[in-house]
């Protein structure tokens, strides 16, 4: 099993409760396009509800654009950017 | 007036509107019309001077439907898909060097172009494919149930979604761009409706084949969120206005001609001056959805914003409404000579192509989509800003 930073591991946990994606998440490359896995615009916002809830954070409106959630590492970009930062795992 | 709103206008009163009852009784394709439309190079009007066309932008286009709108719906409608079709190549074609040929005979040759998004099995979702782009050696394959393709028959090309490979999943959708030369139309089902009768909207198998360059390189997401859903929603905007407009226009010569008979306007014009209200919101939302547009264009970010996104899908659910509010109210201003069809105040036809513009594009689909993307909205702009 590869080894996630906590950022990561957590934005995998949220992706694999859900049916947004068609493939398994654990087989997911962070920089895998997550269009191409099946995530649509509909399930983008939803997502971002999830990551809000599940980090306690609000999204400023330059984020919510649809490269931000187009991969792992893209999401996770864009949370260090709002100071949720993963140290080193 | 620009050149080519006034050939659109001369296209309007001399050839739709003299057609408009015959194309709407035998549900036929408005060919008079479309003849003119030609003539005038008036489908080509989006594709840049470079590439042999007028380089006109959106607002042209918009204020055309207006125009042939309060003529003949089913030609502003026919017309006002084309362009959309146009809107997204010459948006969206990059360096692609097979797209920017096609352009050119857009231009030259006037080719009318159709689009193939709606399938069977999809549950009206044109946001998701069955039918895939099959590769083989630089080239492609590809079948569609199509439920729908509006003047399938007549359109010289046909742009078409499918799933980007046969491995993608049904989100994952790209749009090909198929001249009559790529494929071949099986009709599934026939176009016996309301409204709207001269669109000719059948259902058909098709099969189209080609090369992979004739797959727009960007993703139909992308294709869809900046230029189609945007263009979509101020054209067919600017047509239902142009229904409504005309209703109106018809409904001020009936109270006109009662008000000369009896020396003053009748009741029944605080009425129409309701109508006449309605119809000014309406046409405010058109000009400054327009205005919006215009503004974002330069910008991949502002046109990706769920802030334009909901402005545009508001758009369409408010003036689809409202062209039925306001032919209502015409009706009731004008009585039976608006409810007879064989009156110059006659208003049936009007009312029976506005209803569809709650249909095309489900309203309720609409709203729930808006109502999603409101979550991700953060506060609205100021007023003037």
């Amino acid at each position: 099993m590869p080894v996630y930073n906590r950022v990561e591991a957590q934005i995998r946990s949220i992706l694999k409760g859900t049916d947004y994606l068609q493939v398994n998440v654990d087989g997911l490359a962070e920089d895998a396009d997550l269009y191409a896995a099946g995530l649509n615009s509909h399930a983008t916002v939803n997502l971002m509800l999830s990551l809000e809830e599940a980090f306690d954070i609000e999204l400023p409106d330059r984020l919510l654009r649809r490269r931000t959630f187009s991969s792992i590492r893209s999401i996770a970009d864009a949370l260090a950017e709002v100071g949720i930062k993963a140290e080193a795992a | 007036m620009k050149p080519w709103l006034a050939a659109a206008r001369a296209v309007g009163v001399e050839a739709a509107s003299r057609h408009a009852d015959d194309v709407d009784q035998r549900a036929r394709f408005p060919a008079e019309a479309f003849a003119a439309l030609k003539k005038e190079k008036l489908l080509g009007l989006l594709v840049a001077k470079s590439e042999g066309g007028a380089g006109a932008g959106i607002a042209d286009v918009v204020a055309i439907c207006h125009e042939l709108g309060q003529r003949c719906a089913a030609t502003a409608m026919i017309y006002a898909m084309h362009q959309i079709q146009v809107a997204c190549i010459v948006r969206h074609a990059g360096g692609n060097a097979w797209l920017k040929g096609f352009l050119k005979r857009v231009a030259n040759d006037q080719l009318l172009l159709a689009s193939a998004t709606s399938e069977a099995g999809v549950g009206g979702d044109v946001r998701s494919s069955i039918c895939a782009v099959e590769e083989q050696n630089g080239r492609f394959k590809l079948t569609k149930e199509a439920t729908v393709i509006s003047y399938g028959a007549e359109a010289d090309g046909i742009l078409v979604t499918a799933r980007r490979t046969p491995h993608s999943p049904a989100s994952d959708q790209v749009i090909v761009v198929v001249p009559k030369t790529g494929y071949e139309l099986d009709q599934e089902s026939a176009w016996d409706t309301l409204g709207m009768r001269g669109t000719c909207s059948n259902g058909y198998q098709l099969r189209a084949s080609g090369e992979m360059a004739q797959v727009v390189p960007v993703s139909y997401a992308e294709v869809s969120a900046m230029t189609m859903l945007p263009v979509s929603h101020l054209v067919w905007s600017a047509l239902w206005l142009g229904i409504a407009t005309d209703a109106v226009a018809r409904t001020r010569g009936y109270v006109r001609a009662q008000a000369r008979k009896k020396g003053g306007a009748p009741a029944s014009a605080g009425r129409l001056a309701e109508a006449s209200s309605q119809l000014q919101l309406m046409k405010a939302n058109v000009v400054a959805s327009l205005r919006h547009y215009e503004a974002a264009l330069g910008s991949e970010d502002d046109l990706a914003a769920p802030a334009f996104a909901v402005a545009m899908n508001n758009l369409k659910t408010g003036t689809s409404q409202m062209a039925v509010q306001v032919i209502n109210q015409c009706l009731l201003v004008s009585g039976l000579a608006g409810y007879r069809n064989d009156s110059a105040f006659s208003l049936g036809r009007h009312l029976r192509d506005a209803h569809s513009a709650a249909l095309m594009v489900n309203n309720d689909r609409i709203l729930a989509n808006t109502g999603n993307l409101l979550m991700a909205l953060r506060e609205d702009s100021g007023l003037l800003e």
